[in-house]
């Protein structure tokens, strides 16, 4: 094939003119021309929603991971979505193979991955038109897609291709076709190595970014290859930057502010790891499985320096009962899984709650039931943590909203367990497990770290559940320590560890191991309201969808909606305070990313509807008529949706 | 976990206990049962090694068998139904300084807990394990086992049992990385004693399924084995039992048996016409689990302050 020809092709069909209703500077035809770059108009911008996305293995992700980054060095603020696909090589050219990242890059500091997409890089029309098709792009929004498959061998190939940019043409998207693997056969044998940072380097012209820290930040996430690589694919940066410059007509500028104190960019699941770290846990015991995984990948990675193990075990019951094993005889041990593993560990987690063992259990939720949604996010397991195990097991669950908070809860965690001999539940999800955001550097505290493990002698006749009769707690006595010898058991006990058939026993162990709990509530504080103190709508949430719900909230109420809302981080116990809140408000939700029936169903009404999960709790526990909002896409909840569902229901309230 | 670093280098000696010392209270077997007799010789083992009662840790499941740590007076955990085996690797891999037992039956080890029973095998961590073997589930009163002989009649099984049963000493030599397989019988205590002492010094993960009578719902099982001797296999070898000249007049079926030879254990592992007793595999250089993933770090407060901050230089912007 002759590459002038593609060329010109790829610069005369660029574009048709625009009726983008969203965008107000008028296209300028595109220059042929690489000498000089052009002085273009700079649209500034209070924040901007950037998706990369490509077949698997073609590198979208790292050039999205990199570019916000740069951006987030830069001292924007940023939030990063990764677009997964589930198989491991997905075929070529397909919607459902769709690889890349979603960077929502603004001026301030960003608490979730916002509404829909302004700008869009496709490496093919395929990927492209997934997302076209959930929705998830901004009417008329910008797509640079790769032209190569004009000129494909296949017909049906660029048939496929030309229908697709005719359709979104149409429809009145801001369409670009580039040459981008033209442009790197220029430089690079393969392109298909290396287009990624053409890429990278385009989208650094767009959005006016430094290109030393992007050159500079190239070289660090190839510092583990040859130097050769590294300025290969400086090559490939500069030569992307420089085809914009000279061949796009859209230069913008997202305002930087530098936050003074220093930050560090990580993702939810290596928040987690770096926090199980922190908190001095000594063994992490897991079983392989989507998304929880990545958080064992790099504390497999760090955790023998800190001395500690990761025990990749047989099953998910396995790594539950070795976890409990670590803990009973020394520090406080963790599993992690997500939902399935979830669920296969629920009786071992009885055994620790009888057991009064001390235990973190980290679930990484997905969506379920089944194998569900593995690289999903969904917030559907928080009954199953409040009420999963059989029998009654009271035990801490705890939701993280941010990264950083996937850092310190590991802390808390560690500490709640340890100091009322209590399984923790931490839940997180899919959405934050792989969502990045920059926060404050954290600086070490040796608070974090457990004491080490008791191994003094006792007096003789040290009763092993000693419990009070005010809190329930006893003293933990650690194999090793003279005159504690008992055997602990899973089954109604005593407080010498005795079997016991005794009803009164049983009565008696149970209501110390729930006092526990009573004990641990005391100490929490009743959540901020954020909002107002009182008004129309309180939108109650738990977990990850915190940023999304107080965007949402923050944008009704600049339209003089009074709603305000809530987060929280323990749902077992729930703090005090929460019901004088609520009487506060006209009207009480939770907005969820689990299920919930709707009510404008002809077969649901009030006596059947099921309701999400943190409502019904909720519902239960103050006897307030606590409505619910929620999706299950697999996606982060939307600000923009949530908005929408409060003008309804606001409006509802008024007829 | 520097206390027990420490108990690592000053490895205390302790007096000589009496038995009696290692007895918490009286069992609640049946009588005739022959978990009795396996809590006597291990009682006898304590003892005679001088275990330290607050090291030594006694992990079981759930089944008869699994009430064996409520007997000890040593530190115990009875915990779930197939279980045991990862709450010991558990235990072992934090406390390499404790020594671990564990009790498992033939339906906690070879049916609900199979998967855990075959990669503790491959883990080969320092534990001894005693699978007491009595054909049957008892504390549930008489249901068809995994080891069930083809055609006993249980509750489960009214007509009698269709399927071959598992043959727990072929199932652990078949495993890569087994490094101590030995079989005993609850009536010949002698063997016993010294087979669950082998298995104890050895360092790894040591098997040893004990063949126990049940006199509550299979009386009949062993009978024939109790009562005939030449239904007996005795394996001998200096690397392994030694028998006594009394015990060898009435157990005239003997066989040297080097235990380091795999392809031997097998054959006599698979035998059906005869009962082996003895020490049927050992391998004292099997790599184990913890020594390879132990840390050698003890993990300070200035040392995670020190990764830490390492690690935040990485992703620091």
């Amino acid at each position: 094939m002759d590459t002038k020809t593609n060329s010109d092709v790829a610069l005369t069909t660029r574009l048709k003119p625009m009726t983008a209703p969203l965008k107000t500077s008028t296209k300028k035809a595109v220059k042929k021309t690489t000498e000089k770059p052009m002085k273009k108009p700079v649209e500034i911008l209070r924040e901007h929603i950037v998706e990369i996305l490509s077949d698997s293995g073609e590198g979208a992700q790292k050039c999205g991971q990199t570019f916000a980054a740069i951006a987030a060095r830069m001292g924007n603020g940023i939030w990063t979505v990764e677009i997964i696909p589930a198989e491991i090589q997905p075929p070529a050219r397909s919607i459902e193979g769709a690889s890349g990242n979603r960077i929502r890059v603004g001026s301030k500091q960003i608490s979730n991955g916002g509404d829909e997409t302004d700008l869009i890089v496709a490496f093919n029309e395929q990927v492209l038109i997934g997302r076209l098709r959930a929705k998830e792009l901004k009417p008329g929004c910008t797509i640079l897609l790769e032209n190569k498959w004009l000129h494909d061998r296949d017909p049906g190939i660029i048939a496929s291709y030309s229908q697709t940019r005719d359709e979104i043409i149409e429809q009145g998207y801001n369409v670009f076709e580039i040459p981008m693997e033209e442009e790197c056969l220029r430089y690079v044998k393969d392109p298909k190595k290396g287009k990624n940072m053409f890429v990278l380097g385009m989208l650094c012209s767009i959005y006016s970014m430094d290109m030393d820290m992007a050159r500079e930040q190239v070289a660090f996430i190839f510092r583990k290859k040859s130097k050769v690589v590294v300025e290969s694919n400086h090559v490939l940066l500069q030569a992307g930057y420089e085809w914009a410059e000279s061949n796009l007509d859209i230069k913008y500028q997202i305002p930087t502010t530098k936050s003074e104190e220093t930050q560090i960019v990580v993702n939810g699941n290596t928040s987690l790891a770096l926090g199980v770290m922190a908190s001095g846990m000594r063994v992490c015991a897991m079983y392989p499985i989507t998304p929880a995984t990545s958080a064992s990948h790099y504390l497999s990675e760090v955790f023998q320096r800190v001395g500690g193990v990761v025990h990749q075990a047989e099953d998910e019951i396995a790594a539950c009962a070795f976890a409990i094993g670590a803990s009973y005889a020394g520090k406080c041990a963790l599993t992690i899984t997500s939902g399935p593993g979830y669920s296969l560990k629920q009786e071992a987690i009885g055994l620790a709650v009888m057991a009064e063992i001390p235990l973190v259990v980290i679930n990484v939720q997905r969506g379920g039931p089944s194998t569900g949604q593995p690289t999903k996010g969904e917030q559907s397991d928080l009954l199953t943590a409040c009420y999963g195990s059989h029998g009654d097991a009271p035990k801490v669950v705890m939701a993280v909203s941010t990264i950083e908070d996937c850092f310190y809860s590991m802390i808390t965690a560690r500490r709640i367990a340890e100091t009322f001999h209590m399984v923790v539940v931490v839940l997180t999800d899919a959405n934050l497990a792989t969502a990045q955001q920059p926060f404050v550097r954290p600086q070490f505290s040796e608070n974090w770290v457990a004491e080490p493990v008791d191994q003094n002698s006792l007096p003789e006749g040290t009763t092993p559940y000693d419990w009070d009769g005010q809190t329930g707690l006893a003293r933990r006595l650690v194999p090793g320590q003279p005159h504690g010898m008992h055997c602990i058991t899973g089954l109604a006990h005593d407080r010498n560890s005795r079997v016991a058939y005794d009803p009164e026993i049983n009565q008696e162990g149970m209501r110390h191991r729930s006092l526990k709990l009573a004990a641990f509530q005391k100490t929490l504080k009743t959540p901020p309201v954020y909002g107002g103190g009182d008004g129309d709508l309180l939108i109650v949430g738990w977990g990850s969808s915190k940023g999304a719900i107080q965007e949402a909230v923050e944008r009704s109420r600049a339209e003089d909606l009074k709603v305000s809302s809530l987060n929280l981080k323990f749902i077992q116990p729930l703090p005090s305070g929460l019901k004088n809140i609520f009487q506060r408000f006209n009207k009480v939700m939770t907005v969820e990313s689990n299920w919930n029936d709707d009510l404008e169903s002809d077969l649901i009404d009030e006596d059947n509807r099921r309701i999400s999960n943190l409502a019904l709790i909720l519902r239960s526990r103050y006897l307030v008529d606590i409505d619910c909002w929620g999706e299950v896409k697999g996606q982060p909840l939307k600000p923009g949706a949530i908005c929408a569902m409060i003008q309804e229901k606001l409006n509802l309230k008024g007829s | 976990m520097s206390s027990a670093t420490t108990d690592r280098l000053l490895k205390s000696d302790t007096d000589r206990l009496p038995i009696e010392d290692y007895q918490r209270c009286d069992p609640r077997w049946c009588t005739g049962c022959g978990n009795n007799a396996i809590l006597t010789a291990v009682q006898k083992l304590c003892r005679d090694e001088r275990l330290p009662r607050e090291k030594t840790v006694f992990v079981s499941g759930i089944g008869c068998s699994s009430r064996f740590p409520h007997y000890m007076n040593t530190y115990g955990f009875h915990s779930l139904h197939g279980r045991a085996l990862p709450i010991a690797e558990g235990i072992k891999m934090r406390r390499p300084d404790l020594h671990v037992f564990v009790n498992t039956g033939d339906g906690d080890c070879c049916s609900i807990g199979t998967a855990h029973w075959i990669h503790a095998i491959r883990y080969n961590m320092d534990m001894t394990v005693l699978m007491h073997d009595n054909n049957i589930y008892g504390l549930t009163k008489m249901q068809t086992s995994p080891t069930s002989p083809l055609g006993l009649i249980s509750n489960t099984s009214p007509r009698g049992t269709q399927l071959q049963p598992i043959n727990p000493l072929s199932v652990t030599l078949g495993v890569a990385n087994a490094s101590f397989v030995a079989q005993a019988v609850d009536w010949i205590p002698d063997l016993l004693y010294q087979t669950i002492s082998r298995a104890f010094h050895h360092k790894g993960f040591s098997f040893v399924r004990i063949l126990q009578r049940c006199p509550e719902y299979v009386p009949v099982l062993f009978e024939e084995a109790v009562k005939d001797p030449s239904k007996i296999l005795l394996l001998s070898h200096e690397n392994g039992l030694k028998i006594s000249a009394d015990l060898s007049k009435v157990y005239r079926n003997q066989e040297k048996h080097d235990p380091s030879n795999a392809d031997r254990a097998r054959e006599i592992a698979a035998m059906t016409d005869r009962i082996p007793i003895g020490i049927l595999y050992h391998n004292p250089d099997a790599p184990r689990h913890e020594d390879v993933e132990y840390p050698d770090k003890l993990g300070t407060p200035q040392m995670i302050k020190t990764v830490l901050n390492e690690e935040f230089d990485k992703f620091t912007i």
